[in-house]
This record gives C-alpha cells, sequence and structure tokens, in this order.
C-alpha cells in the first residue's frame, strides 16, 4: 500500500517561502508527475515526502499516517536520484543489496532479491562492477534497481532521466513506466519535461512558483487547462495567445489556440490572414510560425508536407470548438 | 579536434619531466653524495660529482657522537603524536563545517587560516615563558602540543575539502536505503573518505617531522627529535659538511621511506576529485 496525501505543506529555506501550502492526495499505485519550469520547487515538495528536507507546515500521511516526524530510513519509501548517487566504492551487486542489508535480511535472501531485480533490469552480466565502470543508462538502472529491490510502499524520482542522451532517455521513460506497472508501486516522478510529464504520468502535478496549478490526467490538462499557465505549459508547441478585440469578441481577456487546432485554408471562407515567415518542415509534420498583423505570431501545426515557404500568405481558421478562454485573472472561463 | 601527440612530443616531454624531476631532487642527492665524502673533498670547488673516495666515516662519527635512535625515538613519538591528535581534533570539526555549515563556517576557516599568516617567531617569547612556567620546555609533551596547534588549521582545512567533495547525495541515498547515521558513516562516509584521510594524516606527518622552529626553539635533549639533531652539527665547533649530511640523510631517511611506499596514496589524496 502506497497512498500518500499532502495537507497544507509548506517550506521555508529562512525567509524565502518555497512551497506555499501544497494539498495532493496521490492513490495507491498511481504514477504522478510534478512537471514544472526549473526552481519551482519540484524536488524541494520530493525531498517533503522523502523526510530529506523537514516541512515547515502541514501535513505529509503515508497510508494515513502523519510521517513528518518519521525520519527518512523509517517512511518506507525510496529514492531515484537525478546524480544516481550510486556507492562508488561498492559494486553494483552492494549497491542493489545495501538496503536489505541495513533491513537486516539473511544473506541467502538479499542474494536472491539482488538477482532477481538485476535479471528484471538486465544487470545480471555486470553485478560485480564497480559504478565508474558502468555507462550512464547502466548507472540508471542500478539506480532503479536499488530502488525496487526494496518494495517500498512508494518510488521517487528526481529527473531520473535527466542526464542520458536523447534516445537512450526514450528508452528509459518506457522502461520505466513498464516496471512500475508491473510492480503496481505508487511513484512520484519529478521532471520539467511536459514531454515526460504527459507521456509517463496517470496524473499530472503542475507546480509554478511553489503552488500547485493543477492536478489532473495528462488529457484532462491538455483539454481543461486551469488557467494560463497550464495551458502554456502542456502541449508542445505551446499554445497561442491573443490578447484584445479578438478575445474581447468572445468574451475573455485572453483567448488560446493551440498550434495544431488552427488549419490552412484556401477556400476564401473567414479567418485570420497572415504571412508565414519560417516554415519548418519535420516531414510528418509542418510547423508554420506566421505573422498574423495584429494577433501576434502564431504557431501552426500542419500534418504531412505542407508546401509551404518564407513569405508564402496564408488563411488561419481555428477550430471553433478548440478555442480557450481565459478571465483577466488568467483564470479559464469554462463553458 | 583531439591534439595529436607525436613520438617527438613524447620524447620531448619525458625528457623534460625528467630533467625537472632531477633539478628538484638534485639538492637531496646531493646531500647524500657529501654524505659519503670526506670533509676535505665535501669543500673542494670544483666539486666532485662521484669520483671521490667514498667513505662512511661520517656515519660511524655520527652515531659515535650522539645518540641517532634517541632523537629518531623523539621523533617519532612528536611527529606521530602531533599528527594523530590533530586528525582526531580535525576530523569533528571539518565534518561538521562540512556537512551542516552555518553563516560563519567561511569565517572561522578563514580565521583559523590567518593564524598561519603570523610568523612564528612573532609569538616565541610569549610561548616560550609560558613553557617554561608550566614546566613544558624540553618535553616531547610540549613538541606534541605545539606542533598539534600549528598544524590543526591545515589539517582541517584540507579534511573540510575532502569533506565537500563527498557528495551529499550519497549520503542521502543511504538514508533512504535505511542507514542509521552511525552506519552511514561507517560504511558510506568512512570508505569514501579513506584516501583524503590517509593523505591528510602522511602530509602531517611530514610536515611534523620536518618542523624545525618550534622543534630547535623548546627543545634541547631530552625531548629533541631530529631536526635538533641536525642542527647541533652546524653549530659548535664550526661547520662540517660532510658530517652534517650524514646527520641529514639519517634524519630524513625514515620519512623518504614512508612517502615513498605511499606516494599512490598521497597522489590519490591530494588529486582527489580532480577526475572523478
Ligand atoms: N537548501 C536550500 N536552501 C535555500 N534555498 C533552497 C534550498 N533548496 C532549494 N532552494 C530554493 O528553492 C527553490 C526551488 O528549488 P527546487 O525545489 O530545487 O526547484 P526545482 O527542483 O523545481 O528546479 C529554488 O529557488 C532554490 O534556490
Ligand atoms: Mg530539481
Amino acid at each position: 500500500m502506497g497512498r500518500i496525501t499532502l495537507e497544507g505543506v509548506q517550506k521555508s529555506f529562512g525567509p524565502v517561502h518555497i512551497i506555499k501550502g501544497a494539498d495532493l492526495d496521490i492513490p495507491d499505485g498511481a504514477f504522478v508527475v510534478f512537471v514544472g519550469p526549473s526552481g519551482c520547487g519540484k524536488t524541494t515538495l520530493l525531498r517533503l515526502i522523502a523526510g530529506l528536507e523537514d516541512v515547515s507546515g502541514g501535513r505529509i500521511l503515508i497510508d494515513g499516517h502523519n510521517v513528518v516526524d518519521v525520519p527518512p530510513a523509517k517512511r518506507g519509501l525510496s529514492m531515484v536520484f537525478q546524480s544516481y548517487a550510486l556507492y562508488p566504492h561498492m559494486s553494483v551487486r552492494g549497491n542493489i543489496a545495501f538496503g536489505l542489508k541495513m533491513a537486516g535480511l539473511p544473506k541467502a535472501e538479499i542474494n536472491q532479491k539482488v538477482e532477481a531485480a538485476a535479471a528484471t533490469l538486465n544487470l545480471t552480466p555486470y553485478l560485480d562492477r564497480k559504478p565508474r565502470e558502468l555507462s550512464g543508462g547502466q548507472r540508471q538502472r542500478v539506480a532503479i534497481g536499488r530502488a525496487i529491490v526494496r518494495e517500498p510502499k512508494a518510488f521517487l524520482f528526481d529527473e531520473p532521466l535527466s542526464n542520458l542522451d536523447a534516445a537512450l532517455r526514450v528508452q528509459m521513460r518506457l522502461e520505466v513506466t513498464r516496471l512500475q506497472k508491473q510492480l503496481g508501486t505508487t511513484a512520484i516522478y519529478v521532471t520539467h519535461d511536459q514531454v515526460e510529464a504527459m507521456t509517463m504520468a496517470d496524473k499530472i502535478v503542475v507546480l509554478n512558483a511553489g503552488r500547485i496549478e493543477q492536478y489532473g490526467s495528462p488529457i484532462e490538462l491538455y483539454q481543461k487547462p486551469a488557467n494560463l499557465f497550464v495551458a502554456g505549459f502542456i502541449g508542445s508547441p505551446k499554445m497561442n495567445f491573443i490578447t484584445g478585440p479578438e478575445a474581447a469578441q468572445r468574451g475573455a481577456t485572453t483567448i488560446g489556440v493551440r498550434p495544431e487546432h488552427i488549419a490552412v485554408v484556401d477556400d476564401g471562407g473567414e479567418g485570420w490572414s497572415g504571412k508565414v515567415l519560417i516554415a519548418e518542415h519535420l516531414g510528418s509534420d509542418t510547423f508554420l510560425y506566421v505573422d498574423a498583423g495584429a494577433l501576434g505570431t502564431l504557431t501552426v501545426r500542419c500534418v504531412g508536407e505542407k508546401r509551404l515557404g518564407a513569405g508564402d500568405a496564408v488563411t488561419l481558421r481555428p477550430e471553433p470548438g478548440r478555442i480557450y478562454r481565459f478571465d483577466n485573472n488568467g483564470l479559464a472561463i469554462f463553458a | 579536434m583531439a591534439r595529436k601527440v607525436t613520438g617527438r612530443h613524447v620524447a620531448i616531454s619525458t625528457l623534460a619531466a625528467w630533467l625537472a624531476g632531477f633539478v628538484i631532487f638534485f639538492p637531496i642527492l646531493w646531500m647524500v653524495l657529501a654524505s659519503f665524502k670526506t670533509e676535505l673533498e665535501a669543500f673542494a670547488t670544483p666539486p666532485s660529482f662521484l669520483f671521490f673516495h667514498w667513505t662512511t666515516e661520517n656515519y660511524a662519527t655520527v652515531q659515535e657522537r650522539s645518540d641517532y635512535l634517541h632523537h629518531a625515538l623523539n621523533s617519532l613519538i612528536v611527529a606521530g603524536g602531533s599528527t594523530l591528535i590533530a586528525m582526531l581534533i580535525a576530523i569533528p570539526a571539518a565534518w561538521s563545517m562540512a556537512f551542516s555549515p552555518t553563516k560563519r563556517t567561511k569565517d572561522i576557516l578563514l580565521w583559523m587560516l590567518s593564524t598561519k599568516m603570523m610568523p612564528p617567531v612573532g609569538v616565541l617569547v610569549p610561548i616560550y615563558l609560558i613553557y617554561k612556567n608550566m614546566g613544558l620546555l624540553d618535553t616531547r609533551t610540549g613538541l606534541v602540543f605545539i606542533l598539534c596547534l600549528g598544524n590543526l588549521p591545515i589539517v582541517i582545512w584540507m579534511l573540510f575539502t575532502y569533506f565537500k567533495e563527498i557528495p551529499k547525495d550519497i549520503l542521502e541515498a543511504a538514508r533512504m536505503d535505511g542507514a542509521t547515521i552511525g552506519r552511514e558513516l561507517i560504511y558510506v562516509l568512512t570508505p569514501m573518505a579513506i584516501p583524503g584521510l590517509a593523505s591528510t594524516l602522511l602530509l602531517n606527518l611530514i610536515l611534523a617531522w620536518n618542523e624545525a622552529f618550534w622543534t630547535l626553539n623548546l627543545s634541547t635533549l631530552n625531548a629533541a627529535p631530529l631536526t635538533t639533531f641536525i642542527a647541533s652539527y652546524s653549530s659548535p665547533e664550526g661547520l662540517f659538511w660532510a658530517r652534517l649530511s650524514a646527520a641529514s640523510t639519517l634524519a630524513i631517511a625514515p620519512i623518504l621511506i614512508i612517502g615513498w611506499f605511499s606516494q599512490k596514496q598521497l597522489v590519490r589524496g591530494l588529486t582527489f576529485g580532480a577526475v572523478k
């Protein structure tokens, strides 16, 4: 079991207020991703849950028990650090076994568990190597092995893939998700990469400047962003924001349209006219950056190989049901 | 582009390195050579490098005139004792400054280092008087005490930099793995700190072994370590180069041997962190 609940959790470092009251309920077995820009407090919140930092206020419950006064060793959570934080003087086997050794398990049982974990992570040939003799991806696996072998109530990941190259990152992303589903253990995963968040999460927590902006499934966040921040943060390329008369006409201060919800039309009908500034041809998609006069520069995503280049005049038409409206506080207006 | 390393480059830099090494080592070599010369040859100009009349008579004289073992034992006790005590004080001090620093930690470190900026002769008179009043003159205890205090700032600084190099993440990982403070210390921190501890210990031992200001001024015979033993050959009846060289060679031999055997450890400790 690993249900984690935060109630009004706050954290200050001296006079600086970093976490400004976080309320969250993470159900058992969920894969929850904390996402937000760098410096917004993701790591701090994770470390508060781990017990590596003390809360300045509020409660953290694990399976209903308040753990704010419980040391990290006793919370039954395991953590994968961004830097891997492997014990440099121990072999891979020693690294994975360390937690079990601390728990005082019998040797035979430790060996059996370490070998099972190593097999799951394809580490068996490397068990007797030192961390410095491993590649980045392998070190990452050892760090994950160290976390899973203890059968914790929850895994805490702090940007575990950010030191890997792009291809390996995609592969490990899949492996981590698959492993978590297979084990059914609650996981909290911190990243600043919204693509990682969207692809891995059951539920996403969007953090900004120490506040939770929204908590929901990836699709919820994409379809119903609660405010301008979430709307701008989730989705790639970024949502287009338009202010002024075009927004006022729809009863909003700001309207937002995602690049994939704008069509380039040549039927002579209504639309926003503009001139292509840059066209990026990716093969499967084409990204157009269009100067739309008073509306500003709009990003448009077209499927396939559009034969458009810089300087071409285009007419853009937003999908009617896909225009997001925001009031003057930046909050979404629904219905 | 990786720089091309040609055979000629390697040859030239190898030659240069050997040359530099030889120049640095030359005074020691010269001293050892002089110790095997007669007094006359030791003074000769131009000096003869290898083709002189080799003799061990200086060593015999030195052995006859003074008790080498007595001084060597004193050196061992004073250098070893002061090093051990300094380490015992410095480890917890550096530890707490590295792992739970406060706003004033940097200031304290600087203040400690600043005590090394004052020439020791500036406090010779007060220390001499204090020692005299406390009956510490010419005692091993007195020397252990002053050398320990003298080296403490450097020892703390060195240990502090080593401890700082140990990634906090790894200690936190151990905590997450369920290790108590004690076990974290035994299984994780100590093994990672050993190269640093070892090289600090060695360096401090060498410094204390060769320390010549306080040992010369605060001891005469009973507690006199090897530095005093060397000095006794440079004063009374004029200079005797050959004998002085023989005494010096004997004096540095033990530390040279320790240094030789621990050079791998020493180099590893001193470059710790430079290449992870
Ligand atoms: N130990 C600390 N002391 C003071 N400030 C800290 C400490 N840890 C983090 N902070 C500050 O808290 C803010 C959030 O940091 P962090 O949680 O690491 O952000 P993120 O992981 O989202 O990039 C940053 O402004 C950082 O400077
Ligand atoms: Mg972070």
